[in-house]
């Protein structure tokens, strides 16, 4: 086996699917072999960075990478929008992180996923399908250009519920929409996983818990280490402390306390803004950013698509 | 020998202990510059002079990896420095680091006889004299090195590990330390502030042991990104040792912990000293920067998460501590420190509950904290005596960052990946020689104990680096077991063993 010999993470793929979505493919032979759906990792781009932690969108044991997808909502998201190509190299990237999901057989499994959950739910989709549930996936974007990875999720999923809030692509409609409908159309449900914004998770596991179907979620509090070591990452699950990165990041959806979630999500907004403002000033500079349009930050208390 | 004929006594010696010089307390508290800058050579010399080279010394018997202190003290005596360094060296590998943050005053100052009538042998700072000459003299205690093929990996780069990294080196082996985090040095580099412990000194230790051989690999989370298992039947160690520290942090259960503004003190000190948040926007990573903070707890963690935010820019400080300040477990340097830098201290006082700004929508930010006084009851299973909350006392006062300093759990990640046995509370169980119940894995510092101190961690690092050494048949004193759990150990057939 290769040795653990890894310092540096070569960027071997990218692909850009929108204005503020892009893939990212790294060389990482032992966490591709360890990678699990589910799990995540610490990424620092560049030596002054913040870790920010990212899902596993995919991992290729052969090839030895492991692949994320990545919206650009902020300072670091968007700088290594601008830093990350082919041929260049992570700073630091660290995992994979957190408890695998558990898939265990369920006949027939719900998987949904929206904005930043989208690409995230493959691996777990994929991994119900191998287990040999019947997959029913149901994903949101806002409009027809921002779709991707329709054919990959048709390749794991028996039926396909795609929502775009224009209607410009299937479903006109939110996330939660689709999750109605699937519901409506699959009595048999035995199981939901969901990835996206709290507060699309919120509304997908208050539209399960009157059928009583058990309902994952994956939520992603702010991380600093993502070991366990510092608390920042703890969320309520039934009235207990828990921290995301090594009691989860899955937990019971109809357990979890979203609200508190979401507060928590807002801990550092000035600053945030602050280091975003900071960064597009040195961008513009530099060269004539075309970045103004987009410098309004993204609002976690409100359902947003990917794109 | 011409010391013992003019033997000195508490009388002959220098009165007064050497002064260490430090940065003026208004000063330095808005700055993250070292506060006691080290002794000076006739500062040192000095000091050497009060020391009675007790024939049977106390302060050895007190420290807890038994240093040979006359023996060091004695060679700065004699400006042997190389040779007092030596001396240290042959127990402690980090005198630098050890002579700054040990709790000297209840180990082997806390013990010297000068300490009975006057204040006693400042031992630590002459252990940081010697260590702070070492590394600007750039020596190493690297001995030759005749390489065994045994292979040791070592799961955490904290004082622990690096113990342990650094005997194995020593004894021959290919010694690799894993560390999930971007840089080596665990608490001491995440945790424990730059004017307490300088990264300098920190980075010049490990680079020590890089001249030995070890080899650092750093964002590799052991248990996820390879097990325990993995390491030693598929990777090809021979033995591992796992010192990962205890790291989770308690919270106290008090309603209001989840207002912004409410953070562990691991968080704080990560955020502030690995992640270089003192310094945003230039570094990416923010922390809460309160203008009113309250600290909970009284150990060397609030101490340093005190006077951080003091740094950061906080105009006031608070520490609130349910017992008094004689029970409060810092290092007494910490909190005289943080007394003369303007913390307020809170004794015999316990949160009750953190205040939100109700109407501030829908996020909640910390705006104060109700407290209650406590008196002391009877001791508790500790020997201390149980604080009580004084019925009618409570109070609040205002506050916009409240931080938790009130101790740590064991971290949860190799257990949820290995069979390793664990004890009731989650840490590592071991034996005598800090054997696991997994052949070949050794296991020490607080992810065994819980949380304690740097020199016991490292202390722990090189008697399990001691353990790994028989268990290899390394050492020339004690011959190898030949039988493990009924194997002969030979076959190193731990699949067998796993099995049993
Ligand atoms: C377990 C986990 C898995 C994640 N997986 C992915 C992923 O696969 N792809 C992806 O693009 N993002 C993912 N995220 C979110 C990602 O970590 C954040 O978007 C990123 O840290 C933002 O950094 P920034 O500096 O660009 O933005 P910042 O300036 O830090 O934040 C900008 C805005 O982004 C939002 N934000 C910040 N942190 C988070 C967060 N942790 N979760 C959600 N929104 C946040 C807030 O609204 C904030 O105001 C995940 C988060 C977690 C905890
Ligand atoms: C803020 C603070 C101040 C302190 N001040 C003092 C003081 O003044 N004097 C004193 O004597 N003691 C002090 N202590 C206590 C002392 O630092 C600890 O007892 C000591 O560091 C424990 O050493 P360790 O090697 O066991 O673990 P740690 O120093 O905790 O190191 C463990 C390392 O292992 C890494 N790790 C964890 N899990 C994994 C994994 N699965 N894979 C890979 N790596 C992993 C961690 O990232 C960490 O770097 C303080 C502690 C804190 C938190
Ligand atoms: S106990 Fe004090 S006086 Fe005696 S040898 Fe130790 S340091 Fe010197
Ligand atoms: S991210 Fe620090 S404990 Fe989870």
């Amino acid at each position: 086996m290769a040795r653990a010999a890894q310092t540096d993470y070569e960027i071997v793929a990218r692909e850009d699917f929108s204005d503020a979505t892009y893939l990212l493919e790294v060389r990482h032979p032992l966490m591709a072999r360890a990678a699990r759906p589910g799990q995540f990792v610490i990424v620092m781009a560049q030596p002054h960075g913040e870790r920010i932690p990212l899902t596993l969108a995919d991992f290729d044991r052969r090839k030895g990478t492991v692949t994320l997808v990545v919206q650009a909502v902020g300072k670091t998201t968007r700088e290594m929008q601008q830093s990350c190509h082919v041929g260049s190299a992570l700073h630091a990237l660290a995992g994979p992180m957190g408890v695998p999901s558990h898939v265990n057989g369920a006949a027939k499994v719900l998987c949904v996923g929206g904005g930043l959950g989208v690409a995230p739910m493959f691996p777990q989709a994929r991994a119900h399908k191998e287990a040999g549930a019947t997959v029913i996936g149901v994903v949101g974007f806002r409009s027809r250009e921002l779709v991707f990875w329709e054919d990959k999720f048709r390749g794991v999923c028996d039926e396909l519920i795609l929502c775009t809030n224009d209607g410009s692509a299937g479903l006109r409609g939110l996330v939660t929409d689709g999750v109605r409908l699937a519901l409506e159309k699959h009595p048999d449900l035995a199981e939901a996983v969901v990835i996206g914004p709290p507060v699309m998770m919120k509304a997908c596991a208050e539209a399960t818990r009157p059928r009583g179907i058990k309902t994952v979620v994956s939520v992603n509090p702010i991380m600093v280490d993502g070991t366990g070591m510092c608390g920042g990452c703890r969320v309520k699950v039934g009235g207990r402390v828990r921290f995301a990165c090594v009691d989860g990041p899955d937990f019971d959806g109809h357990q979890v306390d979203f609200d508190d979630l979401m507060a928590r999500l807002a801990r550092f907004v000035p600053e945030e803004r602050r280091a975003l403002e900071r960064w597009s000033e040195s961008c513009r500079a530099k060269e004539p950013a075309p970045l103004e349009e987009t410098l309004e930050l993204p609002d976690p208390f409100e359902e947003v698509h990917g794109g | 020998m011409a010391s013992a004929a003019k033997k000195k006594t508490v009388r002959t010696i220098p009165q007064l202990r050497a002064a260490m010089p430090e940065q003026d307390a208004g000063q330095r508290s808005r700055n993250f510059a070292e506060v006691a800058c080290g002794y000076r050579l006739e500062d040192a010399l000095h000091e050497a002079e009060r020391c009675l080279f007790c024939p049977d010394p106390a302060c050895v018997a007190g420290c807890p990896v038994s240093i040979d202190i006359p023996g060091f003290i004695r060679r700065i005596s004699a400006k042997d420095f190389r040779g007092a360094y030596d001396v240290i060296t042959a127990t402690n590998l980090l005198p630098a680091i050890c002579g700054r943050v040990c709790p000297q005053e209840s180990q082997c100052e806390g013990v010297c006889p000068v300490g009975e009538t006057l204040e006693p042998v400042a031992i630590g700072r002459l252990e940081r004299w010697v260590g702070d000459k070492a590394i600007a003299e750039g020596w190493s205690s690297a001995p030759h090195i005749e390489p065994n093929g045994f292979k040791v990996g070592i799961v955490g780069s904290g004082p622990a590990g690096m113990a342990c990294a650094a005997d194995m080196a020593k004894a021959g082996c290919e010694v690799t330390v894993y560390e999930a985090f971007q840089e080596p040095g665990g608490v001491l580099k995440y945790g424990i502030p730059d004017f307490r412990l300088p990264n300098a000194v920190i980075d010049a230790e490990i680079e020590n042991l890089r001249r030995l051989g070890v080899n650092f690999e750093c964002n590799t989370l052991v248990g996820r990104l390879f097990t325990l298992e993995q390491m030693r039947d598929e990777m090809g160690y021979d033995a591992v040792f796992v010192g990962t520290g205890a790291g989770y942090p308690s919270m106290m259960g008090i309603p209001g912990e989840s207002l912004n503004g409410v953070l562990s003190a691991n968080e704080l000190l990560t955020r502030c000293n690995l992640m270089r948040a003192r310094e945003f926007p230039q570094y990416d990573t923010p922390v809460p920067v309160g203008r009113r903070v309250a600290v909970i707890g009284s150990g060397n963690t609030a101490m340093d998460a005190l006077r951080v935010c003091l740094r950061l820019g906080a105009e006031k400080v608070h520490c609130i501590y349910r017992r008094s300040r004689a029970e409060s477990p810092a290092r007494a340097e910490e909190l005289h420190h943080a007394e003369e830098e303007g913390v307020e201290f809170h004794w015999l006082t316990n949160p009750v509950e953190i205040l939100g700004d109700a109407e501030g929508g829908r996020a909640g930010n910390v705006k104060g904290m109700r407290c209650v006084r406590m008196a002391l009851g009877e001791p508790d299973e500790s020997g201390r005596r149980r604080p009580l909350p004084v019925a009618g006392s409570e109070f609040e006062f205002p506050a916009d960052v409240v931080v938790f300093a009130i101790g740590t759990n064991a971290n949860p990640i190799i257990g949820q990946t290995s069979k390793i046995r664990l004890d009731k509370r989650g840490y590592i169980e071991t034996d005598a020689e800090l054997a696991t119940s997994m052949a070949g894995v050794f296991a020490g510092g607080d992810i065994v104990t819980g949380a304690a101190t740097v020199i016991e961690a490292m202390g722990a690092g090189r008697k399990a680096a001691r353990g790994i050494k028989r268990y290899l048949g390394l050492d020339p004193e004690s011959a190898s077991p030949e039988r493990l759990f009924g194997i002969p150990v030979s076959e190193k057939n731990f699949a067998r063993i796993r099995a049993l």
